[in-house]
């Protein structure tokens, strides 16, 4: 799992909770593409329009705080998000990210470091190059590895039951 | 010459002794009610088109907070805000979440002999109390609102002799479907529908009101009925006084006069898209139902929770459809609960919900779903009122809702014993 | 050496006799619960899966609460996804209009103690009011419990906080939680499990210890347990076993924290906008205008919650241009408010009674608010957004402080 890539940084606070990234009253359309538009509307309507594929989010702590609702981090992966880089990130939207092969990246000291708007070179595994200083970034436990690699929990099912 | 109701209450709010179909009089307003489905385009154009607006007598508003109570989106709260700050500004009355506004007027506004404008099409109900009441739009409103008047056109009159009494096991709601049905929803536009005859006297208020509410669906500018002793008691019991007490004259001209024998009257059902549409009950048997209401201005009161509640006891709601139960206000909400009917809905599964308009509405609480049926008690089935635009509404009274509830398809209540 | 609450039920259940925190152990499931929010992504990723059957029908449960009554027209889809999901999988355990979930789990005798038990909602850690372990997950991870009877979890460190003494007569078992919640910080107990212990807590109520369990996880908790003792075994209607009544944790067990509170010394509080680890006393905002109280949601919609609302609205109407909204739990405590005259009071006092359900907390109907309108709720979220509009200000308080604030029309 080692990957290096450059991306744009957009710049979230602490406790980024469920309900800002997918308000309840989104949550029972039909597809996440529905759902979409309304990402991190409570916060910043505008966001979700201005994420491009390939940017990433950094974020403070406690990061997807709040419900269970998996469609958190779907919608994030769906506005083609590379990676979320946060102090710390709450348990059950942590699961939900890896089960869908979104990249999470736990770094204390990225988020007072960086403004909106620049580029950093993220490499997988290792760390984080920003204007010339690398924040170190843990390796995942070898179970979550395992989960990312087979692409996520329903292809690793899929393995299990002979499908894939 | 002789006058019919309408023309008697036309006559006295306009100040003139006689009143006849066809004229326009000026008349003064005695009641101006108005809920949450428009109110906040009232308050718009009163801050935007009148100069120095004013409202000509405060004490005759009524502002009635019932079609989405509670708020169900950030939209209607906004509208609300609007109308309970309005009021609070104004001193308006102001109702919130204590009953649909037909429900709320009978129970603490309405007063035989007078002339009432209601921003709500089913304003007619109030003839069951002997008052011309009459639905209108915003700028009908908003014109009544700061010069506490308005003209009208006298309508002219369709006259319904009641003979008879209804048959057990057949409501109020079945009769009224069946004028419809008869006359068609066209039947009676621009004109009062004036029921009278000895059979009037065999109706509760309940079913007066359910009677005179559905009037508008054939077309109905007012419905209008005598008071009687039936009406003075309910007046008593509200703490009220008449304004005036009409009844028509002998010699009264009439555009139709129809006989109705109650006891000819059985179970009906209106079929999907229209009020009109109606069939008897049993030709509907084995619809397969989603969804049941029982409430709504027309037949959300005791009497009608009374009906429903004999005939659920002791049995359960059909497990895949939901059965809204609605009383029409608190004060029903409260009675309800004091006679134990509440309790055996919710023990049969039904979803109790409180005081507002539901489904009949279409988008509060209780919508259905693309290709749903629901069998309701509410006012009307038009294509997409109850939700979907792609659903299905048939109408029916209290009883055969309730049974086809129980039995997850359209039935009536006598089917429900053979099972 | 001596184990947590958490780490005996680990140990319990998967066998491993030293299982301890920190170990990453493959759990079998006791029972899981899936919403009506949540079922047609869940059907959906199953049979993705290639799933053809469920590991056992009976320890399913199906719960449609969050979109009861439907408010919007595509709410009644999940309706009709659920039901053919039981129909084709054979589940017999479903509640279509009964109450919220996690009501519902633990009041309808799904969940013992010492279970393992994992829901589709993060309020599910409010089942170790019974010293089960319950835990919420997403639909993905839901699925495969479906197919597999089990679940892997890191063991969860623990933090035991012990309370002691008697409570002030106006506090709740809810200002206690808010407190905690305070002092641990949104993200204090991510991870890891709140363990629940003192004379206060053992003289508690069940009902007054799930309205705490349901909030541990607005401190980022795995989950918070609490002894099975007499009181879970009335609640239960169960003889506790040895082993249930031995969850407890040991002297020597390892905790990672551990928080002393004198129960004298709680008042009463608030979770002030917009974040729940955000906590004032009550006389801090003392006479600041609102427009509406809710009472209700799985934290506080429980027969002591409305009879305690009773107690204070009883002969008092709420004040002028202001709502309250009740939601009661479920239907069996809708039915018990009734017989007792407890939905009466309110109803007289003004009071908008909605069918169980999740009603406001869930935001999607309920008693939905506007730009400048101020909320004093019993749930368990005042998030940006929860109730309507990102400008609308949600305080959450016990359902003493709701109830008086109701008739004021301010805080109080």
């Amino acid at each position: 799992m080692s990957d290096t890539f450059a991306a744009k940084v957009w710049v979230l606070g602490d406790d980024i909770d469920t309900d800002i990234i997918i308000p309840t009253e989104y949550l029972a359309l039909k597809t996440v593409e529905d759902m979409k538009p309304y990402a991190f509307s409570p916060l910043r309507p505008e966001l979700a329009g201005q994420i491009q594929p390939g940017d990433i989010i950094v974020a403070g702590k406690n990061f997807g705080c709040g419900s269970s609702r998996e469609q958190a981090p779907e919608i994030i992966k769906a506005l083609g998000v590379r990676c979320v880089v946060a102090k710390s990130f709450a348990r059950i939207f942590f699961r939900n990210a890896i089960n869908n092969g979104l990249l999470l990246i736990e770094n204390p000291d990225l988020h007072d470091a960086v403004a909106e708007g620049d580029i950093v070179e993220v490499t997988v595994n290792e760390g984080i190059l920003h204007n010339g200083t690398t924040y170190p970034i843990a390796s995942l436990p070898q179970n979550l590895v395992e989960i990312i690699e087979a692409g996520g929990l329903v292809k690793a099912m899929r393995k299990r039951n002979g499908l894939e | 010459m002789g006058m019919t109701i309408a023309e008697k209450i036309i006559a006295g709010a306009a100040g003139v002794t006689e009143a006849h179909a066809g004229e326009i009089h000026y008349v003064e307003l005695d009641r101006l009610m108005s809920n949450d489905g428009t109110t906040h385009l009232t308050i718009d154009m009163y801050n935007t088109k009148v100069k120095n607006p004013r409202i000509k007598d405060v004490d005759k508003l009524v502002w009635i907070v019932d079609h989405n109570i509670p708020a169900d989106s950030p939209k209607t709260a906004a509208s609300h805000k609007k109308m309970r700050d309005f009021a609070k500004e104004h001193g308006i009355k102001f109702h919130e979440g204590e009953g649909v506004c037909h429900q709320v007027m009978m129970e603490k506004y309405v007063r035989p002999g007078e002339l009432i404008f209601g921003a709500d099409s089913h304003t007619c109900a109030y003839g069951a109390l002997g008052a011309f009441g009459t639905g209108v739009g915003c700028t009908d409103y908003l014109y009544a609102m700061v010069t506490g008047t308005s003209w009208l056109m006298v309508p002219e009159t369709l006259r319904f002799n009641l003979t008879g009494k209804l048959p057990e096991g057949v409501y109020a709601r079945d009769l009224i479907l069946t004028i419809i049905g008869k006359i068609g929803a066209n039947g009676a536009n621009y004109k009062a529908m004036e029921f009278g005859g000895e059979g009037l006297a065999t109706l509760t208020m309940s079913d007066r009101i359910a009677i005179c509410n559905l009037c508008v669906e054939a077309g109905a500018k007012t419905a209008l009925m005598p008071v009687d002793s039936v009406a003075m008691e309910y007046l008593k019991e509200h703490d009220r006084e008449p304004k005036a007490v009409y009844d028509s004259d002998e010699d009264a001209e009439y555009a139709e006069v129809y006989d109705i024998d109650l006891s000819e009257i059985q179970p009906i059902v209106a079929k999907p898209h229209f009020v009109d549409n109606v069939v008897p009950a049993v030709t509907c048997k084995g619809v397969k139902i989603d969804e049941a209401f029982l409430g709504s201005c027309n037949n959300g009161r005791i009497e009608d929770l009374r009906v429903g509640a004999a005939l659920i006891k002791g049995r359960k709601v059909s497990p895949t459809v939901r059965f809204l139960v609605v009383p029409a206000s608190r004060d029903v909400y409260v009675q309800a609960m004091k006679e134990g009917l509440l309790d055996i809905f919710m023990e049969a599964g039904a979803i109790v919900m409180n005081p507002n308009c539901s489904v009949c509405w279409g988008s509060c609480q209780g919508v259905i779903g693309e290709n749903e049926v629901l069998i309701s008690t509410g006012t009307r089935n038009f294509k997409g009122r109850a939700g979907h635009s792609n659903s299905f509404v048939y109408l029916a009274s209290a009883a055969t809702v309730t049974a086809s509830a129980i039995m997850g398809e359209i039935a009536t209540a006598d089917m429900l014993q053979e099972v | 050496m001596g184990a947590t609450i958490i780490e005996k039920i680990v140990r319990r259940n998967t066998g491993i006799e030293n299982a301890k925190a920190g170990d990453i152990v493959t759990v079998n499931v006791d029972r899981v619960m899936i919403h009506d929010i949540f079922i047609p992504f869940v059907k959906e990723k199953f049979e993705e899966m290639g799933f053809t059957k469920l590991w056992d029908p009976d320890k399913v449960v199906l719960i449609y609460d969050h979109l009861v009554p439907a408010s919007q027209v595509d709410d009644t889809r999940h309706f009709r996804i659920g039901n053919e999901f039981v129909e084709k999988y054979g589940m017999k355990n479903i509640h279509r209009s009964d109450g919220i979930c996690h009501q519902l789990m633990t009041e309808a005798g799904y969940v013992k103690p010492g279970n393992i038990v994992f829901g589709t909602d993060s309020h599910t850690t409010t089942y170790g009011c019974v010293g089960a372990f319950s835990s919420g997950v997403g639909y993905t991870e839901m699925a495969s419990i479906l197919g597999t009877g089990t679940m892997w979890i890191k063991v969860p460190e623990t933090i035991k906080v012990t309370i002691d003494g008697k409570l002030p007569s106006d506090v709740m078992s809810k200002d206690i939680i808010l407190k905690l919640i305070g002092d641990l910080g949104a993200d204090g107990a991510t991870y890891k499990a709140l363990e629940f212990s003192g004379s206060t807590v053992e003289n508690m109520t069940v009902a007054s210890r799930m309205a705490m369990a349901n909030m541990a996880i607005e401190a980022g908790a795995k989950c918070a347990l609490f002894t099975p003792d007499e009181k879970t075994a009335e609640y239960c209607e169960m003889e506790l076993t040895d082993a249930e009544r031995s969850l407890v944790g040991d002297e020597d067990a390892v905790y990672c924290q551990e928080i002393h509170y004198r129960a004298e010394d709680f008042v009463r509080v608030l979770a002030c906008p917009s974040q729940v680890d955000n906590i004032q006393p009550v006389s801090s905002w003392t006479g600041t205008e609102i427009d509406q109280v809710f009472i209700g949601s799985c934290t506080n919609g429980r027969l002591e919650d409305l009879e305690r609302a009773a107690a204070v609205l009883k002969g008092k109407k709420v004040a002028p241009f202001v709502k309250l909204i009740v939601t009661p739990a479920s239907r069996k405590i809708y039915r018990e408010a009734d017989a007792n005259g407890t939905l009466q009071i309110l109803a007289e006092a003004g009071a908008i009674i909605t069918h169980p359900g999740c009603g406001l907390c869930c935001g999607r109907t309920g008693g939905i608010l506007t730009d400048g309108e101020r909320v004093v709720a019993t749930n368990n979220r005042n998030f940006l957004g929860r109730m309507g509009t990102s400008k609308v200000e949600i305080f959450l308080a016990s359902p003493e402080t709701a109830a008086r604030c109701a008739i004021e029309g301010k805080i109080n």
